[in-house]
């Protein structure tokens, strides 16, 4: 357990603060910067933004999900750490259910926060954004599972950032499906199957990304 | 400290091809071995295999004893001062901060300095540094004097003499001289 505890706190360090790679800072920027955007964009009618807005925060959220992922594996894993804690016997499971623990936390809580000045910027009204924290909460987990899945795929390989924003997407289309789907349906069960695809990836994710981190000590 | 490696039959295959085949080595503690030979003849290959990070493409490895690697990548994080970055190893081993080995290595007036910013020859100490925190039984070093000056080299044989002193294996990879008198594994390239 503290083996665990060690290594969320230097994963957290790693992701929130992130030194000269950028933390958490910049999903929530670009996230408010495309709420900010839309309106421009679709021009200032209140009906159409309350009925589209919902939808918009959802998509942004998915995108900033993507800029982590270049930092989440790749680094460490070039510079020898996973081959470090092979050796201490920590497994990459361990390693990567603390690093998927730290990258929801670092990125998930404050696009929460954030949906607030967002809801306003685009007229959402408080039950539409109730629907969309609630959605947020449910599928973020999920989100951030897909994102350590793929970016533990693809860091041995060259083109591997640009590529794994690319296969995140298709990926993350049942949460989005079911979570935003509940904005227009609230009485549909989309919310609680948000979560259970969340909930399964989230179980999914140590072991697929672990797995990725010993395939590519072979290769 | 009880300490043992041992290797049998060990082959090595890169792609297509046989980088060693049929190497046998026995190594007790205080034992130690100085593996030569020309690049790209296998010899990080044999250590992580030796490590355990790699599967042979036949024979068996045997390890007593927990084991500690260093080879070209620093594992510490770059952001962060060298004093943190080895605190994350020394937490995750549960072992205190040695001063004395940091001051061996000359790594005190070091300590507060970002990692990214260390010299070639600095890293190399940093990384020494930890892999010697880790209080292993079997040290396995990969090219361990590569950008060290000739005092640092020297503290690196004396630390490894130390180990070996106290019941350590150690291997060591490199295409120069240790300054110790080890016995030799010379990786011929293969035919």
């Amino acid at each position: 357990m503290s083996t665990f505890l060690t290594l969320l706190r230097r994963d957290l360090g790693l992701l929130l603060i992130g030194g000269s790679r950028g933390g958490a800072f910049l999903p929530l920027v670009f996230f408010l910067a495309v709420a900010m955007l839309f309106p421009f964009a679709v021009g200032p009618d209140p009906t159409l933004l309350a009925r589209t807005g919902g939808g918009v925060l959802w998509v942004a959220a998915l995108l900033a999900a993507i800029l982590p992922l270049d930092r989440l594996v790749k680094d460490d894993l070039e510079n020898g750490v996973f081959d470090q804690f092979a050796l201490r016997g920590v497994a990459e499971e361990s390693a990567m259910a603390a690093r998927l623990l730290a990258h929801w936390l670092a990125f998930a809580p404050l696009l929460l926060l954030a949906c607030m000045p967002a809801a306003a910027l685009l007229g959402l009204n408080g039950n539409m954004l109730r629907q969309v924290v609630l959605g947020l909460v449910a599928g973020t987990p999920g989100l951030a599972a897909i994102g350590l899945i793929v970016s533990a795929v693809m860091a041995s390989i060259r083109a591997g950032t640009a590529l794994a924003g690319l296969l995140l997407l298709p990926l993350a289309a049942p949460v989005l499906i079911f979570g935003a789907g509940a904005l227009s349906r609230p009485e549909s069960a989309g919310l609680a199957l948000a979560g259970t695809v969340s909930l399964a990836l989230c179980a999914l994710a140590p072991f697929a990304a672990g797995a990725a981190i010993r395939a590519a000590r072979e290769a | 400290m009880q300490a043992h490696l041992s290797a049998t039959d060990l082959s090595c295959r890169r792609g297509e091809r046989l980088l060693f085949s049929g190497l046998q080595l026995a190594l007790d503690s205080g034992d130690a071995l100085h593996v030569t030979g020309p690049n790209g003849v296998g010899k990080t290959s044999l250590i992580r295999i030796l490590a355990g990070l790699t599967r042979p493409f036949v024979g068996a490895v045997e390890r007593v004893g927990r084991v500690a690697m260093l080879d070209e990548r620093l594992a510490l994080d770059t952001d962060h001062t060298l004093r943190t970055a080895l605190q994350f190893w020394e937490r995750l081993d549960g072992v205190p901060a040695s001063p004395g080995t940091h001051a061996k290595l000359g790594l005190l007036p070091l300590l507060d300095i970002p990692v990214r910013y260390l010299s070639t020859g600095q890293r190399k100490r940093a990384a020494l540094a930890r892999m010697a925190a880790q209080g292993a039984n079997i040290w396995l070093l990969d090219e361990p004097l590569n950008g060290l000056d000739t005092d640092a080299q020297e503290t690196v044989a004396a630390m490894i003499a130390a180990h070996r002193e106290a019941g350590g294996v150690c291997v060591i990879a490199s295409h120069q001289p240790t300054g110790l008198n080890l016995s030799q594994l010379a990786l011929e390239p293969p035919k």
